[in-house]
């Protein structure tokens, strides 16, 4: 479904990334973590053909990313943004609505089967409740799950999450991270997640990719990567601060 | 519904704006005058040749141009509140409104008189500087190969206060021309003609109508411009586009009716009031709303002698924007 192969990318003037390499297949559920400046969203942007990497090259489903146009990226790739700031008053329908926009019709906009993509995206995610509210009025929770349901919307065989909890108390991001779960195993989609908590990234993912100085250090299940003497190496902390969940 | 509502409501401006005036014209004969001349009805004139005259070759002529630059203003005013995600962005946002005002300054100030296309030096002269300062703001925000909003913001504010210090400068030097730039910089449509119309209506008519039909790209940039581009918007191309054809639709608008303000940026803010940010609903209906405005705005000007009709959308308009922000206090999150 992704494919990375030896990417190194430069963003904001710094090597972000250098020579990764990273396969996830369709149906998979996969975290990326590591310390700041690891270069986990640049992978993200990369993987979403935002920023084009310097060599290297990336796939989806099969075909160059740079080689698509903008709306097939956003048919196969759908990306939660981090909670903007909207610029003027918009209700939760308008914003689930936007996931539809590489769908709809160029100059009519929205047709009856947009239509039903969007209440089946609020039913999904559970978000009947906040219709006809301002989303600029929501918690910071309503507001990630008002975005999750757009993405929903969009309806792309992946879903790339960045940081979906980090403003969240514990009730919300293990409903978020539920949600997202939920997604991958009931209806196939591709979870492709940056995370910053471990405990939530191995209790929810059984595979993880642990980023350091834009290098893939370790992939695979969350026992394995997070071993103790390699938190304290990557991380620089006691490996005691992270109790992996039960 | 509001989109029936927006057409009587610029179909009532339009009648009215040609009906009323130093002489007055009842609605009935001037509906006569038009459906004989525009649409080749065979209406018996009950009317005098002298009215014709009037209803055809000054208040039609004048009204059109207020329709078509409220209107241009309008959508130019929304496509730049979306782009720069900013409500408090108006037409005049990238320094179009000082280039303009430092070109007619420079217009009055040179002592040859041009006729250019249909239009006079002036009107020539603001087209340019409008056009030119947009251009400088944007090569100056330029950081690599894209230029970042907020950079283009503050660079169109500094562009807009050195071409400001200009036109005092060439304001002091002007002499007995001070009273035509400052005619100029109070906006309105008493020398509108026929020709100075067929010169800027298909300029704005044409961007405008390429924004209308880019109102998929602006609904993608309600959540910014990394969140567009997920949603399979070509950022940088439809920002090129709609940043340009704004400015055009900008500058022909101010080179034919001079500065005037508060239209492109209520206008949107109200339609987003009664109608949500969809820009598909908001620039067709902010281009009515505007059109209607700006019409209603010149008769009142007229009615009152001929007082600058930036005035009276100042004058109303300021007021009526802060009534608008009282009421949606909710919300506007800079």
């Amino acid at each position: 479904m992704i494919r990375v192969d030896g990417v190194t990318a430069v963003y904001r003037e710094r090597a972000a990334l250098r020579d990764v390499s990273l396969q996830v297949d369709a149906g998979e559920r996969v975290a990326i973590i590591g310390p700041n400046g690891a270069g986990k969203s640049t992978l993200l942007r990369v993987i979403a053909g935002l920023l084009h990497p310097t060599t290297g090259t990336v796939e989806l489903g099969g075909d160059r990313v740079d080689r698509l146009d903008r709306m097939a990226v956003a048919r196969r790739l759908s990306v939660v943004p981090q909670t903007p700031l909207l610029p003027f008053a918009t209700t939760v329908e308008e914003v689930v609505a936007l996931g539809r926009l590489p769908h709809e019709h160029p100059i009519r906009g929205m047709r009856p089967g947009d239509r039903a993509a969007v209440a089946a995206a609020i039913e999904r995610v559970g978000v009947g409740h906040l219709l006809g509210r301002d989303a600029r009025e929501l918690s910071m929770g309503e507001r990630q799950l008002v975005l999750l349901a757009m993405a929903v919307a969009q309806a792309a065989p992946v879903l790339v999450l960045d940081e979906p909890t980090v403003h969240l108390d514990l009730r919300h991001q293990v409903e978020v991270m539920d949600l997202v779960g939920d997604l991958n195993t009931r209806d196939g989609t591709t979870i492709l997640a940056v995370l910053h908590d471990l405990g939530l990234a191995a209790h929810f993912f059984a595979r993880l990719v642990l980023l350091d100085r834009g290098r893939v250090v370790a992939d695979g299940a969350p026992a394995e990567v997070l071993a103790p003497e390699r938190i304290r190496e990557v991380f620089g902390v006691d490996p005691a601060f992270v109790r992996l969940g039960a | 519904m509001v989109a029936i509502g927006g057409l009587v409501l610029l179909a009532v401006a339009l009648v009215a704006g040609i009906a009323a005036g130093s002489v007055s014209i009842a609605p009935g004969e001037t509906l006569g005058i038009l459906a004989r001349r525009l649409l080749g009805l065979n209406v018996a004139p009950t009317w005098s040749v002298a009215t014709e005259t009037i209803v055809m070759d000054l208040r039609l002529p004048r009204v059109l141009t207020a329709m078509i630059v409220g209107g241009g203003l309008a959508v130019a005013g929304a496509a730049f509140q979306g782009l720069l995600r900013n409500p408090l962005a108006d037409p005049y946002v990238l320094g179009t409104a000082s280039g303009a005002a430092f070109g007619a300054a420079i217009a009055v100030l040179i002592p040859v008189r041009a006729l250019i296309l249909q239009f006079g030096l002036l009107h020539a002269l603001a087209f340019i500087g409008a056009l030119g300062s947009v251009l400088v703001v944007y090569r100056l925000s330029r950081i690599g190969s894209s230029a970042p909003m907020t950079s283009l913001l503050l660079t169109g504010y500094a562009v807009s206060s050195l071409l400001a210090a200009g036109l005092a400068m060439a304001m002091y030097l002007s002499g007995t021309g001070l009273r035509q730039i400052f005619a100029y910089l109070l906006g309105g449509f008493d020398s509108a003609t026929w020709g100075r119309l067929a010169v800027a209506a298909p300029l704005i008519l044409i961007a405008s109508s390429v924004i209308l039909l880019r109102a998929r790209s602006l609904n993608g940039m309600l959540l910014g411009e990394d969140a567009a581009a997920h949603l399979g918007v070509d950022v940088r191309r439809e920002r090129a586009i709609l940043l340009t054809m704004a400015s055009l639709a900008t500058a022909a608008a101010v080179a034919i009716s001079g500065l005037i303000g508060f239209v492109g940026l209520v206008a949107p803010h109200v339609v987003r009031l009664l109608v949500g940010p969809n820009a598909r609903l908001v620039l067709p209906l902010a281009a009515l709303l505007g059109a209607s405005l700006m019409v209603g705005a010149d008769l009142v000007a007229r009615l009152l002698g001929e007082i600058p009709v930036g005035v009276v959308t100042a004058v109303v308009g300021a007021p009526f924007f802060l009534a608008l922000l009282r009421r949606a206090r909710t919300g506007y999150e800079l």
